[in-house]
């Protein structure tokens, strides 16, 4: 399959076709319903759009998913981005007395950039990426998503393709919806080991006792470590290279490796030494030395922005919405084939639109066959629209997440009015 | 005599039936029930002795060591206010506790300084409180007050042993073993999730039993601040009680601030100093009772506490106060030897060398203002609020502070702010202004600020804190605050109730 040349200049005449009939309304409602447990959740919802010539307008608000649908197919957003749920429809904040217009509650949410690594990837810079350096990625969702579920109990996280050089994470328990800001910074402080900016050398720093979440995010980082940094990014291989990875060394043995390198070649070799020497020091001398795995952590571990995770009433860019330079939609990752998951086979919004067209296949008919009993044509077209295209999977992903959920609900319920005893 | 109740909000529903369950009090729900005018006194006054002890011991011992919990468990026993024992069912005390706990809510809820202060010492007590509870009633405590705290079973303990003793330093295999740990939501301990000092898993942090205070201790504040809040709102209603408004008033007036008992400059004031001293760095009211020891060669009592203590807080020591005393008091009508008898006795009471051998400490702005004003002859008091505006005025003069500062001086005296009368004359016998932070009230303050502006010797500052305490015996107060009209409480009982408190502040 190949991805359809996408061109910026045609997203108006492609924005419409994607909103009429590919875009997944109701999946989108079902999960911003949360089930309806609580009156007005989707109403009270923030959205953002973005509109042609970058006209941005807030606090749209929508009373159901017809409304939402409605208004987008008129608005024909180039981007949409989700905010908060607030006390108050959005829509009417200016008829709310000052002060009592506030946001209440919100999925807990992550953003892994990849130009937050330009200072330790060599493939690429800025805005792009490739296969190389997507690895970082990798990393990162293995190790968020760990540490989301096991150390903090969550258990519905979404991940989302951002549509260029990074990844978002839509935590949607209820109870990461309930979070605090302060909770919101606790947790996303807990996440962060890489600290500093340009003008710190040394991002990472340990010292005893070494946390169980660092022993667990090392344990991944290991698994890529020497095929991403000592092949791909070949941090030990070039003189450049290999200065930048001495600066994060302590002194004597910085001197005693530059000796050593002169005759050393092979990265593999070279790491190796790095790491024995660690464990040596840590035999020998009184404080802990734990500069080999700083290293590890320095390139690889994930760089979160701490501001995008605190406010409740942040606003991101939503699944499904388009990518206006790329053309790229995001779309859930599905962490079973998460080391598979190429960038670059991401539908863009040109090609799910030529798919339309394209004559239908001997599965869709079948699949025709079992919606007969559906209600309106017009339901029927549209589910079987997104479904002869590329963006069906993720959509299925989606609805798979979305199920999850309402069986949690479930469960929820029937232990509250304790008729059931389920095992959390 | 009713409570307004200001918190509609019920804990739980089958826990709170026995009203007094636990020993230990989270001060969730307010009183309900009638008390009398003079227990509604008593409880509230014995109740500021306790949390003035706090502080106080607060300031001088390490808040978790023996001697901290000796003295205090002394302190607490005294007004009938030691709960800690939850074995016996102490149903007065606990009472008196609860009901004396929210009566002071009323008097500190109503600027920010005496929330802080409130706060502080109601979590100081609490501490102490709680570190003494036995393992089984901290569990009781948890659960009373739907604090979802459990702790885990030895063999969760075991299972996780690795993990709890890499997540903090503070935790070895040792204390796994032997101490209690406790499963707390990770919403409850956000400092120690964003510092990972804890073991963090499924949503719960793993917490060793001398932590768990402190989780618990950030949620009494939470609560408390919150209250306070509440109350501060709900604080017009009751104010609007005749019988109430004085004590109350009264009540959050109580100086506190730092003692000035020790100070760390003590002896580096040598008595020739103090002349030159005299006239840059102390208060209006220092200054004029050295004048006056000048001048007349002698002090009545009053004036002798007053300035006596306040040398004591410059740091003069004991032997240095008595050659300074009998030296003057001899070039007047005193001998030697008369003064021997009689007046040194007196300083080396207030040295804490005789007697109860308490050690005094000088007097607060508030209780030079508030207390034994001073009659014909006496030379004590603050004079922004006890000299005749002209004398004052005069005074001023003759100290070289200019016209337009005298006026808002004088200004300021009208509006009955002599604190901040006295501050200005600061700002203007130092040519400096005070920022927004420093708030006169304490006359030894006022000498060690200038002495830090002046780079002097008498600015040191650490300082050891004690009761107020006046050895002598007083005359009735007048109300502390001229609220005219009607009202207020016979002139009578109103004495009588300041002159309770005053009495605490000054231990006969």
């Amino acid at each position: 399959m190949t991805t359809a040349d996408y061109d910026q200049a045609s997203l108006p005449d492609l924005l419409p076709l994607y909103y009429r009939r590919l875009f997944p309304f109701s999946q989108y409602h079902r999960w911003l319903n949360y089930g309806g447990v609580t009156k007005n959740y989707f109403q009270n919802r923030e959205f953002s759009f973005t509109l042609k010539d970058d006209i941005y307008v807030r606090y749209q608000s929508f009373s159901t998913q017809n409304e939402l649908e409605k208004e987008m197919q008129k608005m024909n957003p180039y981007k949409i981005d989700i905010g908060a749920v607030y006390s108050h429809r959005p829509n009417q904040h200016n008829t709310v007395k000052s002060g009592s217009f506030q946001a209440l509650e919100k999925e807990l949410v992550f953003d892994i950039d990849m130009t937050d690594y330009d200072d330790v990837r060599s493939c690429c810079s800025g805005a792009d990426i490739c296969p190389k350096c997507w690895t970082l990625m990798t990393i990162a969702i293995r190790i968020l998503d760990r540490a989301l579920r096991d150390d903090f109990g969550f258990r519905h996280c979404l991940w989302v393709y951002s549509g260029r050089r990074g990844v978002h994470c839509w935590v949607c328990d209820e109870a990461a919806r309930k979070l605090s800001v302060a909770a919101r910074s606790a947790v996303a402080e807990y996440l962060s080991l890489v600290k500093g900016g340009d003008e710190t050398v040394r991002k990472v720093v340990l010292s005893d006792p070494i946390h169980p979440f660092i022993t667990e995010s090392l344990t991944v980082v290991e698994n890529y470590f020497s095929q991403y940094a000592l092949l791909g990014q070949d941090i030990l291989g070039s003189k450049e290279a290999v200065d930048k990875v001495l600066a994060l060394l302590p002194e004597d043995v910085r001197k005693k490796l530059l000796q050593y390198f002169q005759t050393e070649k092979n990265p593999e070799k070279r790491w190796d030494t790095i790491r024995s020497m660690a464990q040596d020091k840590r035999m020998t001398a009184k404080k802990g030395h734990y500069f080999e795995m700083e290293i590890m952590l320095q390139y690889c571990y994930p760089r979160l922005d701490v501001n995008v995770s605190k406010g409740v009433n942040h606003l991101l860019k939503s699944p499904f919405s388009v990518h206006p330079k790329t053309g790229r939609i995001s779309v859930p990752i599905d962490l079973r084939e998460l080391d598979r998951f190429d960038p670059f086979e991401v539908p863009t919004i040109s090609l799910i639109c030529e798919e339309l067209d394209q004559p239908k296949t001997e599965e869709e008919q079948d699949d025709n066959m079992e919606n007969e009993n559906k209600k309106e044509a017009g339901e029927r077209r549209k589910m079987r629209d997104y479904k002869r295209t590329s963006l069906a999977k993720y959509v299925k992903l989606f609805d798979n997440f979305l199920e999850e959920m309402a069986h949690s609900r479930k469960g929820e319920v029937l232990k509250n009015s304790g008729e059931c005893n389920l095992n959390p | 005599m009713q409570f307004y109740s200001r918190r509609k909000k019920l804990i739980g529903n089958s826990q709170t039936e026995q009203l007094y369950g636990h020993c230990l009090q989270f001060y969730g729900q307010p009183p309900i029930e009638n008390i009398s005018l003079s227990e509604f006194e008593t409880f509230a006054v014995d109740r500021l002795k306790l949390l003035k002890t706090v502080e106080n011991l607060g300031v001088s011992y390490v808040k978790t060591s023996e001697l901290y919990t000796k003295k205090l468990d002394a302190e607490e026993f005294l007004p009938g206010l030691n709960v800690r024992n939850c074995e016996t069912d102490e149903y007065e005390k606990r009472r008196k506790d609860h009901i004396s706990h929210f009566i002071l809510r009323l008097a500190y809820c109503q600027t920010e300084d005496l929330r802080r202060w409130f706060i502080q010492q109601e979590i100081d007590l609490f501490r102490y409180r709680f570190n003494d509870l036995p393992s089984k009633n901290i569990g009781q405590f948890l659960q009373y007050n739907n604090l979802h705290y459990h702790t885990i079973s030895i063999d969760e303990k075991k299972k996780l042993m690795d993990k709890l003793v890499t997540s903090s330093f503070a935790v070895s295999g040792s204390t796994v073993d032997g101490k209690d740990f406790y499963k707390v939501p990770f919403q409850d301990a956000l400092d120690l999730v964003r510092t990972r000092k804890v073991y963090l898993n499924g949503g719960y942090v793993y917490i060793p039993h001398q932590d768990i205070v402190t989780i618990v201790l950030n949620d009494f504040r939470t609560r408390l601040s919150k209250a306070l809040a509440l109350t501060a709102r709900s604080l017009p209603a009751v104010q609007s009680d005749e019988r109430l408004q004085p004590l109350l008033n009264h009540l959050s007036h109580a100086y506190v601030g730092q003692d000035y008992s020790i100070q760390k400059s003590i002896g580096k004031i040598s008595l020739e100093q103090i002349d030159p001293l005299s006239a840059k760095s102390y208060p209006l009211c220092m200054r004029q009772l050295h004048r006056g020891l000048r001048d007349s060669h002698h002090l009545r009592h009053g004036g002798r506490m007053q300035y006596g203590l306040f040398l004591k807080g410059i740091g003069l020591t004991l032997d240095q106060a008595l050659q300074f005393w009998r030296s003057e008091f001899v070039k007047g009508k005193v001998d030697a030897d008369k003064f021997d008898k009689a007046y040194a006795y007196s300083i080396r009471h207030m040295f804490g060398k005789e007697g109860k051998r308490t050690d005094y400490t000088p007097y607060s702005c508030m209780k030079v203002i508030l207390s034994n004003p001073p009659s014909q002859g006496d030379q004590h008091g603050c004079p922004f609020r006890h000299s005749d505006p002209e004398l004052l005025k005069q005074k001023l003069q003759s100290y070289k502070v200019s016209p337009s500062g005298i006026s808002q001086i004088l200004e300021l005296v009208k509006g009955m702010h002599y604190q901040l009368a006295c501050q200005k004359y600061f700002e203007l016998t130092h040519s400096v202004r005070t920022d927004s932070g420093f708030s006169l009230n304490h006359p030894n303050q006022y000498f060690m600020e200038s002495q830090k502006l002046l780079g002097g010797p008498g600015a040191g500052v650490k300082v050891e804190v004690k009761r107020e305490d006046n050895p002598a015996t007083k005359p009735p107060n007048p109300s502390p605050h001229q609220t005219p009209g009607p009202g207020n409480l016979p002139q009578e009982v109103a004495a009588e109730i300041t002159e309770d408190l005053d009495s605490f502040f000054q231990d006969a």
